[in-house]
């Protein structure tokens, strides 16, 4: 598979507090990853982890404080001109977690995506640009006749088709989606994740897919990386991820997720769980060790000073390309943390 | 202990919205009462009913709310104020917004003390504090104002606010949803451990219907207004009677298993404003018949739990009625009467 984006020691760090203050906030710690051509990509992990940040660094919004992206070989810092920032833009959309706030509620919803025809497809002729505009509203499974309505006259699940169809028109190859669904109701959800694997399968549109819900992102994605506290600790092919996870949090993660479907947990699994309390870490000058060592029942002394660089596991399969951010896991240990 | 019966409440408008439209159903002491649906129907507008809140537009205009053997609804403002925190608390959505961000949290819950008594500056520290405990946040956080605190913390907060005084009730509307999973867990498995230790009961409202399969005691499904499916828990989600239980069932991916398609339910829910003659859940349905275009079922009992659905409202009691889903979606009415035979 080739690479379409690649990330590589991806760092932002905020300031925070006033003019005065020295303290920094690492949002986004010296994260690399790829994405492949027609792959969607789930990123995962708590809110305060690093995600969005890391969307918003790909999408340009902001730049970084060290690392390099690279997008067709081509890295971002080389982007000079207006022309080169459309292109890229173009190329890589973002379509938003909130359908209700991300839609002008007083333009027809054909506003937005004749005009990202306009801005982007200068070529095109108006007739073209409302042929465009019904291709894409069609694509994402919303009829020509709903280029007319006003975002109030659409449901949620509809306008977020409306921020896909904007995404699709300017022809992109990458489209990076930040939490499309978890503000849906979750019958529509559905609906929305079957469009993003058809767009992946008949647009060859990769998608990077942001989420907290790892069942989800199981439903869509091929890989996953999951992120803690501003990196990452593990990633690979979700489905070998998520049979066998090998960072201790990933497995907290998993067992988190209330399954209907499982018998409940016993008493004594509960209360072993309610000795979890689910404190987002520290992340305003992180001392170095592992961030994820104070919630962590399996950490050794090594962690306490040493930072987990994310490597390559030896497993059975070779061809999986699992990856860790955790000392147990990389000595080849059996890691337990969380069941 | 809390007895809801047929309770209706309205927006009024030009055409007036019944977003609750005759539900009856009663919580017992210590029972954990889960209720489920999508957005917009009725969920929110059924706990406000219950807990007196509801502001103009809405309106109740039929059905009674009985706790403690008094009609809440026939109640003036001022009865209710005794009332509310001290028997009934209510935990709101959004932490965020429910705290007030300028005062300190122990202010807050100072405020809430003094309404209902004059106690000592030493009580007030003391419950306060006690209360904290009793959701695993340190007391020094009285002194804390609610931006200081996590998501996490500031929705334990407001939990320990509603337990201020010991509530036979109380009334929780999504608190989880602004956590994340291993948050969200924790916090559920809190809940539960309080309402062992102090014994109150718990009308707990969410969306994610996979988040109460393993803390309620019985579940309730809501559609457009009315109770779609209410029974014991366990059995609702073993064995979802409704085709609606059953769709939103049916629409959460697994994390284990193997990976299958899913639909979802197709569709929207539907307008509260129109009169419907058959049944709401029809024009989505996957099961429907001829006759739910025209007849609108009633809630029937149906092996302990309460379904409204004319798939069981046929004289038939045979079980294969129930399961045997794909064979009934065209022939449905001619199964019914066969099986009404049958017997």
């Amino acid at each position: 598979m080739t690479e379409l984006l690649q990330a590589d020691h991806l760092t932002r760090h905020f300031k925070i507090g006033g003019t005065l203050s020295r303290r920094t906030l690492h949002a986004v710690d010296d994260v690399s990853f790829s994405i492949g051509e027609r792959e969607i990509v789930a990123l995962a992990g708590e809110s305060g982890s690093g995600k969005s940040t890391v969307a918003r660094l790909l999408a340009r919004v902001y730049r970084p404080t060290s690392g390099t992206i690279s997008f067709s070989g081509q890295p971002l810092s080389k982007i000079r001109s207006r022309r080169d920032a459309l292109r890229y833009s173009a190329q890589v959309p973002m379509v938003f977690q909130d359908p209700f706030s991300s839609l002008h509620p007083v333009f027809r919803v054909s506003h937005g995506v004749l005009r990202t025809l306009k801005l982007h497809r200068p070529d095109l002729s108006a007739p073209d640009r409302q042929a465009e505009a019904e291709r894409v509203f069609n694509v994402v499974g919303l009829g020509a006749d709903m280029l007319q309505r006003y975002p109030h006259e659409l449901s949620g699940g509809q306008r977020q088709r409306v921020g896909f169809a904007q995404a699709l028109a300017t022809r992109p190859r990458l489209i990076l989606a930040d939490e499309p669904v978890s503000m849906l109701d979750v019958s529509i959800r559905i609906g929305l994740l079957n469009l993003m694997t058809r767009l992946r399968d008949e647009e060859g549109v990769s998608i990077l897919y942001i989420t907290h819900d790892i069942a989800s992102a199981r439903y869509v994605a091929d890989r996953l990386i999951v992120m803690y506290a501003g990196q990452i600790a593990e990633a690979g092919p979700i489905n070998d991820l998520l049979a066998s996870p090998r960072h201790p949090y990933t497995q907290l993660l998993l067992s988190a997720v209330p399954d209907p479907k499982a018998p409940p947990p016993s008493r004594e699994a509960l209360a072993a769980a309610s000795g979890e309390r689910g404190e987002p870490p520290k992340v305003v000058d992180p001392a170095p060790g592992c961030r994820f060592r104070p919630r962590c029942p399996i950490s050794i002394d090594k962690c306490a000073t040493v930072t987990p660089e994310l490597k390559v596991l030896t497993t059975d399969d070779a061809a999986a390309h699992r990856e860790a951010a955790c000392h147990v896991a990389q000595a080849g240990a059996e890691v337990a943390a969380f069941s | 202990m809390l007895e809801v019966s047929g309770l209706t409440v309205e927006y009024a408008a030009n055409r007036p919205v019944r977003a609750v439209d005759n539900v009856s159903f009663s919580v017992a002491s210590g029972e954990f009462l889960g209720i489920v649906g999508e957005s917009g129907c009725g969920k929110s507008t059924l706990l406000f009913g219950i807990a007196q809140l509801l502001s103009p537009p809405a309106e109740i205009t039929a059905g009674s709310v009985t706790f403690d053997g008094t009609n809440l609804v026939t109640m003036t403002q001022r009865q209710l104020s005794a009332i509310r925190w001290r028997d009934l608390s209510v935990v709101m959505q959004s932490a965020m917004n429910a705290l007030n961000p300028v005062k300190s949290i122990g202010a807050q819950f100072a405020d809430v003390l003094r309404a209902h008594g004059r106690p000592s500056r030493k009580e007030i520290a003391d419950r306060s504090a006690e209360v904290l405990r009793l959701v695993s946040i340190d007391p020094v956080h009285l002194h804390s104002y609610p931006h200081q605190l996590s998501g996490g913390m500031r929705q334990r907060a407001m939990i320990a606010m509603a337990l201020l005084f010991t509530p036979d009730l109380v009334i929780m509307d999504e608190p989880t949803s602004a956590l994340d999973v291993v948050a969200q867990r924790s916090l559920m498995t809190q809940i539960k451990d309080l309402q062992a230790k102090l014994g109150f009961a718990i009308i707990f409202v969410t969306h994610d219907m996979s988040l109460v399969s393993h803390f309620s005691d019985r579940l309730m499904v809501m559609y457009a207004g009315q109770i779609a499916e209410i029974g014991d828990t366990r059995q609702v989600f073993g064995t979802p009677l409704h085709p609606y239980s059953r769709g939103l069932l049916d629409a959460f991916p697994g994390i284990r298993g193997p990976r299958v398609a899913l639909t979802g339910i197709p569709g929207a829910p539907p307008d509260l404003s129109v009169t419907h003659a058959g049944c709401r859940f029809e024009p989505r349905c996957a099961r429907r018949m001829p006759e739910c275009q025209t007849t609108a079922p009633d809630l029937v009992n149906r092996d302990g739990s309460d379904v409204r659905c004319l798939l069981y409202t046929a004289p038939a009691t045979d079980p294969d009625a129930g399961t045997d889903a794909s064979a009934t979606t065209s022939t449905d009415a001619t199964t019914s009467t066969n099986a009404g035979t049958a017997q």
